[in-house]
């Protein structure tokens, strides 16, 4: 039995092989387009191997991948967002104003009315942390599900705010020495940033856990389906059940909360920290979401995509480095690969769609197509 | 005959909806040719072609002969070729003059001549008998007031073919008058005039010419001299209308749902109720109608059963007891599930696939430890798919790949699979095909008969009048008759719900 028999009659055999070589064509460039991310990575992978020794050896690939895993963990919480058809770009400043809110509670807070200073322990400040982070989140959610603010504008102003916030913490100064001490019970703050448990930077170990579980959470849950909804058309979501507004709220808090982590990771490896630190960050996850072929309109991207996207932009940006590229080549490079991986992914929508009207027409006037 | 714009053989398909099947057509100098079809004929999608703002998939236009591919309509209209849009497609933050010179402004040395442009407007707007100032921004006027400037942008383009899609939806008597005399003075000219309505008589009226389109094929043409009405809806339908709508016993059980004097006020405009006092109930096992036109409150009041609208007053009840203020999620765990009008903008997720876009709304059935059963919902997904028959290559397949019938299936099959006690619908039957819309029909008749009931509104006067049990008027917000099966010509229907005709004194009379 084979699929065949369904072809018009008309069609003689050598016009039904034809196409079927045809449609094998088609299915394989349809292929080498979905794959186009991971390819870029290959590329890069060998491109730099051959003209630098010290490229594919462990030691650099493990820095590489510290580097890698800061961005990814911001464009997780991108995803997201861009999944939902959103834009976040306070993340940047969440960044920095983790790091600070870390820097301030380990340095010790002071409690004017009970007249001392309090030094929480390093899982607290964490906590504190994260929430400070997430809190941002929840602001642009209100704003942009309560208050009708246009999610780019939202965002944009929480950029700001944000970054005040952490130079009016720290009053513009860096926090130094973020180790803590014994007899205070708030050490171990380094771990984050220099901890290898099982050989590997924390830091890779944080990205992988969250990656598995953001994908968990869009494939499995409940919550997935109706951000992807949500994202494709928010009107038929809302028609369907779906609570629009509090995916619309979450994926911001998940952002915020992600953009801490990569704060608090950025902090605990420097071990000090920064009011500066994470700026322009939000752009890095960004073109990482979108080379891991996201849909800016939103109902369209992958963990996977988006983790190959950070890696092709972190593996670029070092290699470079290690070629001795200079800075500005560098930014003009990192420029021109974001817009080709958008342009391909635009061709690769209206190929796909071509194909589909054209097969279609076909069929209907059951005329063989030109 | 001598046409000046002829199709031929045109072909346009949209992602896997075919809605036209190589169309001929021709238009003649100085005549007024109207074109019928049922919504989803093709109607909209052949003249878009013909006015450059769509390009067909296969076969071309040819104007006086020679073929042209206007790639716009801005080419189209160079050509002499000006459409008056279905949807109005004017800038409501511009003025009236702005408007109706955009892109083609006046310029003398390169600088806007408003002085020109506006006594031009005024010109043509004396013609149409509208007293409008120039400067009034669009989006001030009222509906009618935007259509005439539609109209007037058209006359403005000297054009020698118009195609005017709905030109009189939402004009009043008067209005309607003044432009019959100018489509009247267009023709003596020379101008080759395109006409569709959905009310029939009038377009038949005002028509030297006809042709009839159905499921994207023209089915038949002629002089308006020689057909009648019959003639034209049975080429619309296609066939015996009856066969269309099969005779249903009904076994009315209790009251599910009902509404209790509910006003929605129009979101539009706030002087003006969109739902007006409205009170029904629906019972086990039964379908009921609404018919109404567009702008007759039959979405508002459907989408405030379901959920989405809050009214400004009045109760609505399940099982005897008020769901207050209730969200959409809320109703339709208690039962109650909407079929948006729109498909495209409320029913589908384009970038799913039919299976997740079947189970979206009955979603959490599947959940078990926060997670969906991957196997519970693949199971639900293929029966549904059986039972409302959604021809499609699988669960898997994208919602683009299916006609427009099979996507408006798995819009009601989402509805279905929530387990819904009340199914509600809005225009089931709006752009898909007539063996579609049987299916539909009948699927609908198959949950009344499992106890469901069905409350459907539409605009189509032959399925208000065969297909429910009990019909519900709607215009202008009110009901203004209710009837049985059988207890109303299609005339009187007609004459009841047109927004143009003052309604009759509330003849209701007890249904049930």
């Amino acid at each position: 039995m084979t699929t065949q028999t369904t072809l018009p009659a008309k069609a003689g055999h050598d016009t039904a092989t034809d196409s079927a070589t045809k449609a094998h064509r088609m299915s394989l460039l349809n292929g080498l387009f979905e794959l186009r991310a991971f390819i870029a990575l290959a590329v890069l992978v060998v491109v730099f191997s051959l003209l630098s020794d010290s490229f594919l050896t462990v030691t650099n690939l493990i820095t590489m991948t510290k580097h890698v895993a800061i961005n990814a963990i911001i464009a997780l919480g991108m995803l997201l967002v861009i999944l939902k058809g959103g834009i976040d770009l306070s993340v940047g400043s969440v960044v920095g104003l983790s790091g600070v809110v870390a820097g301030e509670l380990l340095q010790g807070l002071r409690l004017g009315f009970l007249d001392t200073i309090a030094y929480p322990p390093v899982w607290a400040v964490i906590v504190l942390c994260v929430a400070v982070g997430m809190l941002v989140g929840l602001v642009n959610g209100v704003l942009i599900t309560r208050f009708r603010v246009a999610p780019f504008i939202a965002t944009l102003g929480m950029l700001y705010v944000a970054r005040g916030l952490a130079l009016l913490i720290s009053n513009g100064t860096t926090y130094p020495r973020l180790a803590g001490s014994p007899e205070l019970g708030n050490t171990g703050f380094g771990f984050l940033g220099s901890g290898r448990p099982l050989g590997l930077p924390t830091s890779i170990w944080l990205m992988a856990i969250l990656a598995a579980a953001v994908a968990l959470v869009l494939i499995k849950s409940p919550f997935g389906r109706w951000l992807y909804a949500t994202g494709g058309n928010d009107r038929a979501a809302e028609l369907s059940g779906v609570p629009v507004r509090r995916v619309k709220t979450i994926v911001y808090v998940v952002a915020g909360g992600c953009a801490a982590v990569a704060g608090l990771i950025i902090a605990s490896e420097l071990t000090s920290a920064a009011p500066q630190a994470g700026e322009t960050y939000e752009l890095n996850a960004i073109a990482a979401v979108v080379i891991g072929g996201a849909a800016l309109s939103g109902g369209r991207g992958t963990v996977r995509g988006t983790l190959v996207g950070a890696f092709v932009i972190g593996f670029l940006a070092d290699g470079l480095v290690l070629l001795g590229v200079s800075t500005f080549w560098q930014i003009l490079i990192k420029g021109a690969v974001i817009v080709l991986a958008v342009m391909l992914d635009q061709g690769q929508q209206r190929f796909q769609r071509r194909q589909g009207a054209l097969a279609s027409a076909a069929a209907a006037t059951k005329t063989p197509s030109v | 005959m001598n046409p000046v714009l002829r199709a031929c053989g045109v072909t346009k398909v949209y992602g896997g909806t075919h809605a036209l099947k190589g169309v001929d057509f021709a238009i003649a100098a100085g005549r007024v040719t109207a074109l019928f079809g049922e919504n989803g004929a093709g109607k909209s999608t052949l003249m878009k072609i013909l006015a450059g703002i769509e390009q067909p998939t296969t076969g071309h236009i040819e104007l006086d002969g020679t073929t042209v591919r206007p790639r716009s309509a801005r080419e189209a209209a160079d050509q002499g070729i000006s459409i008056i849009h279905q949807e109005l497609s004017l800038c409501p933050n511009l003025s009236v003059q702005d408007n109706l010179f955009l892109a083609r402004e006046i310029r003398t040395r390169g600088i806007v001549d408003r002085a020109a442009q506006r006594e031009a407007t005024l010109a043509v707007l004396r013609r149409l008998e509208e007293d409008l100032d120039p400067d009034r921004l669009v989006g001030d006027l009222r509906l009618g007031q935007q259509q005439i400037v539609e109209i007037a942008r058209a006359l403005l383009q000297n054009a020698r073919v118009l195609i005017m899609d709905e030109p009189t939806s939402a004009l009043t008597a008067p209005e309607v008058a003044v432009l019959f005399r100018i489509i009247r003075e267009l023709t003596t000219s020379g101008v080759a005039v395109v006409y569709i309505s959905h009310h029939l008589d009038e377009a038949l009226e005002i028509a030297d010419d006809v042709a009839v389109l159905r499921d994207g094929n023209l089915v038949a043409a002629g002089a308006a001299s020689e057909v009648t009405l019959g003639w034209i809806v049975r080429h619309m339908v296609g066939r015996d209308p009856d066969a269309l709508f099969p005779y249903r016993e009904t076994i009315v059980g209790a009251p599910v749902l009902s509404a209790d004097r509910v006003v929605v006020a129009d979101p539009h405009n706030p002087h003006r109720l969109a739902v007006n006092q409205v009170s029904l109930t629906l019972h086990e096992g039964e379908i009921v109608g609404v018919y109404g036109l567009m702008g007759s409150g039959r979405t508002e009041l459907l989408e405030t059963l379901a959920g989405r609208i809050t009214p400004a007053a009045g109760t609505i009840t399940l099982d005897g007891s008020p769901l207050g203020d209730a969200g959409i999620r809320r109703r339709i765990a208690e039962g109650i599930a909407l079929v948006p009008e729109d498909r495209q903008r409320d029913g589908l997720v384009q970038s799913m696939s039919v299976g997740q876009n079947l189970s979206l709304a009955g979603l959490s059935r599947f959940v078990r430890n926060l997670l969906v059963t991957r196997s519970a919902e693949r199971e639900a997904v293929e029966r549904t798919i059986t039972e409302v028959t959604i021809k499609t290559s699988g669960a898997t397949a994208a919602i683009g790949s299916l006609s427009g019938g099979n996507q408006q299936k798995v819009v009601i099959g989402k509805a279905l699979l929530t387990r819904p006690r009340v199914l509600l619908l809005d225009e089931p039957s709006r752009g898909v095909d007539v063996g579609a819309k049987a299916d539909i029909f009948e699927l609908m008749a198959a949950q009344a008969r499992r106890g469901l009931s069905v409350l459907f509104a539409t605009s189509e006067a032959e399925e208000a009048l065969h297909i429910p049990d009990r019909l519900l008027v709607l215009a202008r917000g009110v009901v203004v008759g209710e009837y049985r099966r059988g207890q109303i010509t299609r005339e009187e229907l007609m004459s009841l719900s047109d927004g143009r005709v003052a309604a009759p004194a509330a003849q209701r009379e007890p249904a049930l």
